[in-house]
């Protein structure tokens, strides 16, 4: 089980990094949702089971919902500016 | 005395204070070089250039030092940053260096001596069941003993969404109806595509099951793990899906800013007032009446379901209105 | 020092967690990278406080056939404190994106250093 749990931790790490060194937005908010889902299974191994359901709920869930919006958001107003420009 | 105040507004102090109120900028003076170089800024520069031109014609000799100390100032820019990124690292390595020395001071981990398991703890655990009626001894001791602090939170979720409502509202002209519902529906079509099928093949599925299963988290948080907070960003994710399989068009029916206003009110109020007389008949030991019952059966347990129930109304709202508002910039 | 490091792996890994988020806050110009950095270090908190309350070898705080020894189950305070901070981080992200947005139609850009040299320019102007 120990083994498990440094498995977890470990990969909570790489996670970790490659949200901060992936230079593609999209990526690396899917790999911040995977980041959430590791950290929900280490909460059940740390027996509190109230936070795994909160954070898989809102963490992995609407949290990087909330980011997939905002890219979305972004994308569409810089699409936006572009027809401006190309009609002036 | 009077020889150091004569260049105050000279001195380093001085500077320094004006940096930090903000009244000068030291980087002020580079700041103009950069932004030549991309496409989109063309209306801006166009603007400086013209700017430059009217300077140029007013006080003509002044115009070549001052290009000469803009080329400097970029450099020191380009310095500055540099200077910054080695020493945010140098920062952030030294934090964490000292993080883990302070923790390879701490007690060993999952050791039952240690000194966070102290009293409080105990007491919670051993009287909590009794005193609360709740199973879930969390759920007992956020909701009973702490319930203003989870009140705090839920104020906190609610002034959030305000903010976020203040910043992302579309806002027509005072009484156009007719191009406010034109701007929010070309906002709302950046989200194409509607209707698929499969979308919504699955949804039809799925939101049932995640919405029982909320209303299961929230209703049972005093005997199992979850309670109002969880089972509420369930019931709002499930909210969100069956608004991204079928559009505003159906989720308008049934949730418009006008119930999540009265919604979050009236929860939010009933949670004040319940617990203000709870506290109030408590402190001054009268009793509350209100009874505690069997602990294990879902009429349990005081005020902790209704309190459950409305931390997950509000919750739930909120997350809702959270996407409603990012999306389409109303609700 | 570096046995206890890894006898407390957990709170060793959310020190690490923490400076990853406080670097990427600090380094990254990009807005939502820093949002993202944000979010990390939240979660290294938690994951601290969360170790901090286990216990081996002991149950969840959820009394089971009326055995109330403290001696059977975890610290149930950092999870209840825990519990809340999740939720409020989400209606912090909430309001940073929010404001982000508003930044990327005022400026046209996510980088903080364009932002900053815009507004500067405007406020000249």
């Amino acid at each position: 089980m120990r083994i498990f749990e440094i498995i977890l931790l470990l990969s909570l790490v790489v996670c970790a990094v490659s949200v901060a060194f992936m230079k593609d937005l999209l990526t690396s908010i899917v790999i911040f949702m995977s980041y959430s889902l590791i950290m929900c299974v280490i909460w059940v191994l740390l027996q509190s089971p109230d936070l795994a359901i909160t954070e898989a709920a809102v963490g992995a869930g609407v949290t990087s919902i909330l980011f997939f919006v905002t890219l979305k958001k972004i994308r569409a107003i810089q699409k936006e500016g572009r027809h401006e420009q190309a009609e002036r | 005395m009077s020889r150091l105040r004569d260049d105050y507004e000279n001195s380093w102090w001085r500077r320094f204070q004006g940096w930090v109120d903000g009244e000068t900028d030291l980087l002020a003076e580079g700041m103009e070089i950069r932004v030549p170089g991309r496409g989109e800024d063309k209306p801006l520069r166009g603007a400086r250039h013209e700017q430059e031109k009217v300077r140029g014609q007013h006080n003509e000799p002044a115009a070549a030092p001052e290009g000469s100390r803009t080329v400097y100032n970029g450099r020191g820019i380009r310095c500055f940053r540099r200077f910054y990124q080695v020493m945010s690292v140098l920062l952030c390595l030294s934090i964490i260096f000292v993080l883990l020395w302070t923790v390879s001071y701490l007690p060993a981990f999952g050791n039952a001596g240690n000194p966070d398991n102290n009293e409080v703890s105990a007491r919670y655990i051993e009287r909590g069941l009794q005193e609360t009626g709740a199973v879930n001894i969390v759920t007992g001791m956020i909701l009973d003993y702490r319930a203003f602090d989870t009140f705090g939170e839920s104020c906190v979720l609610f002034i959030a969404s305000c903010c976020v409502l203040v910043l992302l509202r579309i806002d027509a002209a005072e009484g156009d109806e007719k191009a406010k519902k034109r701007l929010a529906e070309a906002n709302d079509r950046i989200f194409e595509p509607k209707n698929d099928i499969i979308l919504q093949k699955c949804a039809c599925i799925l939101v049932p099951l995640i919405l029982v299963f909320g209303i299961y988290i929230v209703l049972n948080g005093h005997l199992s793990p979850g309670g109002g907070f969880s089972g509420g960003a369930v019931l709002g994710s499930g909210l969100i899906l069956y608004l991204n399989a079928f559009g505003f068009g159906k989720t308008e029916r049934f949730f418009t800013e006008k119930v999540y206003r009265r919604m979050t009110l009236s929860a939010l109020t009933f949670y004040c007032l319940a617990k203000s007389y709870s506290f109030f008949t408590g402190a001054n030991h009268l009793e509350s009446g209100i009874p505690l019952g069997t602990p294990g059966a879902i009429l349990s347990s005081g005020l902790i379901l209704p309190l459950n129930i409305c931390v997950g109304l509000v919750v739930a709202c909120t997350m809702y209105a959270f996407y409603a508002l990012f999306r389409k910039g109303g609700m | 020092m570096d046995i206890l490091l890894f006898v407390n792996l957990e709170e060793t890994v959310s020190i690490i967690l923490f400076g990853i988020g406080f670097t990427m806050l600090m380094l990254h110009r990009n807005l939502i990278k820093k949002i993202m950095g944000m979010n990390i270090m939240d979660t290294a908190v938690y994951l601290f406080l969360a170790v901090k309350g286990y216990i081996k070898g002991r149950m969840v705080p959820i009394v089971t056939d009326h055995i109330q020894d403290v001696s059977a189950y975890i610290n149930p305070v950092p999870s209840g404190l825990v519990l809340t901070g999740i939720v409020v981080s989400v209606s912090t992200t909430a309001l940073m994106l929010a404001l982000t947005i508003r930044l990327y139609e005022r400026y046209g850009s996510l980088d903080l250093d364009e932002i900053l040299m815009r507004a500067k320019e405007e406020e000249r102007t």
